[in-house]
């Protein structure tokens, strides 16, 4: 195997004295979509934010394409071309749904011609955002603000699209909708993506692997048809609001 | 009728040198989330360099008025700038991450810091200047009494008009404005989106201070003087304006502004002068009883 894309050793992170994350190993690869599943508690988000350096790593690495980002600040992660749509769609709310999408581009370098490329290519992925774009983020309904959120991220043409429980809140049919865009966006134009999600039947079939994430450490690893079948995963799927 | 003509003139141009100064406040609570106390002595540091300015470049020989002014604005508006931000650096950035009060206090202690230093570098006494700008016009004229607009009192609201122009344009449309919203919205999303949170906060920080240093100029200009604890009152006075507006609202900092100026004039013209400052808050606090976030702000409630 070639060098992964993102590589993760003995990850650790905490807010405060609260352990979140007590050593976590992950590997993706260029191209690859890598589900995260796990249960509410079990620092998944923690994982995405940790990234982010919000909170830093108290021990381990993280590198992206070969360089080590341990120690990069926050700001600095994005023009690595690096995007997240975070836990809670986190929207401007007094932001015009243009604007949102404006601070998405302006996470990295781009042309005019680019920016105007990638608002049509989200506009065609989202089409529901194409009528809202003067209407401030705030007002949009919670399927909406998702679809903003992973609009805005797209915005800045990133290599790593990490996705924070993309179908939260949404429709079923919207969520297949969102589910189908990440795929074409990954066969399409190659997009590399780390999605985290609770609905891990969804997430495991559309993901070439999965990892299972208990009380802040990988206890399971292997391909999404693989981790699948496993009876633990079916467990702790069923039972996901209870904590493995 | 002439006599209020007059007054309402006389009313937006104080109102006009407190938006200016209310701005600073609006903008610093709105993206950190803090009172900054020391932003009325801003406002005074940026009089007493446009009055060394100006007497920098009268001695230089320098004479045409408008080529003078224009120089001792942008003089007073970079220095000023660079103390705003400099405040920012050593008073605040340092205690960001700590309790709440704790900047607040800060910014308490630099205020007298800056007012003291002014009285030890400066003297305690009023500095006047001679008029530099005379002049003006006659509006009205009858039964004795006459409505005038002086020139400074002209080149007072339209500085202002046009400042108040770019600064909007510049929050509205540019990437620095958007970087500031956003940080004012969400910091923490804001970083994940690339956006340099310490230096979008400094930058708020310089356009506050650039901003009251107009108003010290203006200031000067208009009332001939300047001594180091003029930034006391009109920064408590700015920062009224700046709650009454809802604080956090850059508009409302603006109309605030606007009515305390005219409150304070009306009411010294009609009542009694003594009591002005009276007024002015009174106003505010029943304002704030029927309007507890001002009158253009907005209340705290957001969709989760």
């Amino acid at each position: 195997m070639t060098t992964p894309l993102l590589a993760i050793r003995g990850l650790r992170a905490a807010y405060g004295k609260i352990e979140a994350l007590k050593g976590v190993d992950l590997d993706i690869a260029q191209g690859e979509i890598v589900a995260l599943i796990g249960a509410n508690g079990a620092g998944k988000s923690t994982l995405m934010m940790t990234i982010f350096g919000k909170p830093r790593a108290k021990a381990g690495r993280i590198a992206f394409d070969g360089q080590d980002i341990t120690e990069v600040p926050t700001h600095h992660i994005a023009r690595l071309r690096i995007a997240q749509s975070p836990e809670g769609r986190r929207i401007f709310p007094r932001m015009s749904v243009a604007e949102n999408l404006q601070m998405g581009a302006d996470a990295t370098e781009t042309s005019e011609a680019d920016r105007a490329a990638g608002l049509e290519r989200v506009l065609t992925l989202f089409p529901r955002l194409k009528e809202r774009l003067t209407q401030r983020g705030g007002t949009l309904s919670g399927g909406e603000q998702q679809m903003l959120a992973i609009g805005r991220a797209l915005m800045s043409r990133p290599r790593l699209l990490l996705l924070d429980e993309p179908s939260l809140g949404l429709a079923p049919l919207i969520a297949r909708q969102i589910f189908e865009a990440i795929r074409t966006l990954n066969k399409q134009d190659g997009l590399t993506v780390l999605i985290v999600e609770q609905n891990a039947n969804h997430a495991l079939r559309l993901a070439h692997r999965g990892y299972v994430m208990v009380n802040g450490l990988i206890t399971l690893s292997g391909s999404g048809a693989e981790l699948l079948q496993r009876p633990e995963v079916r467990a702790a799927y069923l039972e996901g609001g209870r904590g493995a | 009728m002439d006599y209020f003509a007059q007054q309402l003139i006389n009313g937006i141009v104080l109102g006009s040198i407190y938006g200016l100064i209310a701005i600073g406040y609006t903008m610093v609570y709105g993206i950190v989330g803090m009172i900054n106390f020391a932003h009325g002595d801003v406002f005074m540091i940026g009089g007493f360099i446009a009055l060394i300015s100006f007497l920098i470049l009268v001695s230089l020989g320098l004479t045409f008025v408008p080529v003078i002014l224009l120089i001792v604005l942008l003089v007073s508006m970079a220095i000023t700038a660079l103390y705003g931000w400099t405040v920012e650096r050593i008073a605040y950035r340092p205690l960001r991450h700590s309790f709440r009060l704790a900047p607040m206090l800060s910014a308490i202690g630099m205020s007298f810091v800056l007012m003291n230093y002014s009285q030890v570098a400066q003297g305690a006494r009023v500095k006047p200047v001679p008029p530099i700008i005379t002049g003006g016009y006659t509006l009205y004229e009858a039964d004795g009494f006459v409505v005038r607009l002086s020139n400074i009192q002209i080149i007072v609201v339209i500085t202002t008009v046009v400042l108040l122009a770019i600064f909007t344009w510049l929050v509205a449309k540019t990437r620095l404005g958007r970087d500031m919203r956003a940080c004012e919205q969400d910091q923490t999303m804001a970083a994940l989106l690339g956006v340099d949170v310490d230096r979008t906060i400094s930058m708020t920080f310089v356009i506050g201070a650039a901003l009251a240093s107009v108003a010290g100029m203006m200031y000067l200009l208009y009332y001939g003087l300047v001594d180091f604890f003029m930034g006391f009152v009109a920064g408590i006075k700015a920062f009224t304006a700046a709650v009454l507006g809802g604080i956090g609202s850059l508009p409302g900092a603006m109309l605030g502004g606007l009515l305390i100026g005219l409150i304070e004039t009306l009411w010294s013209a009609y009542f009694s002068v003594e009591y002005k400052d009276v007024a002015a808050f009174s106003i505010l606090i029943i304002v704030l009883i029927f309007l507890p976030t001002g009158l253009l702000g907005r209340p705290e409630v957001e969709k989760v």
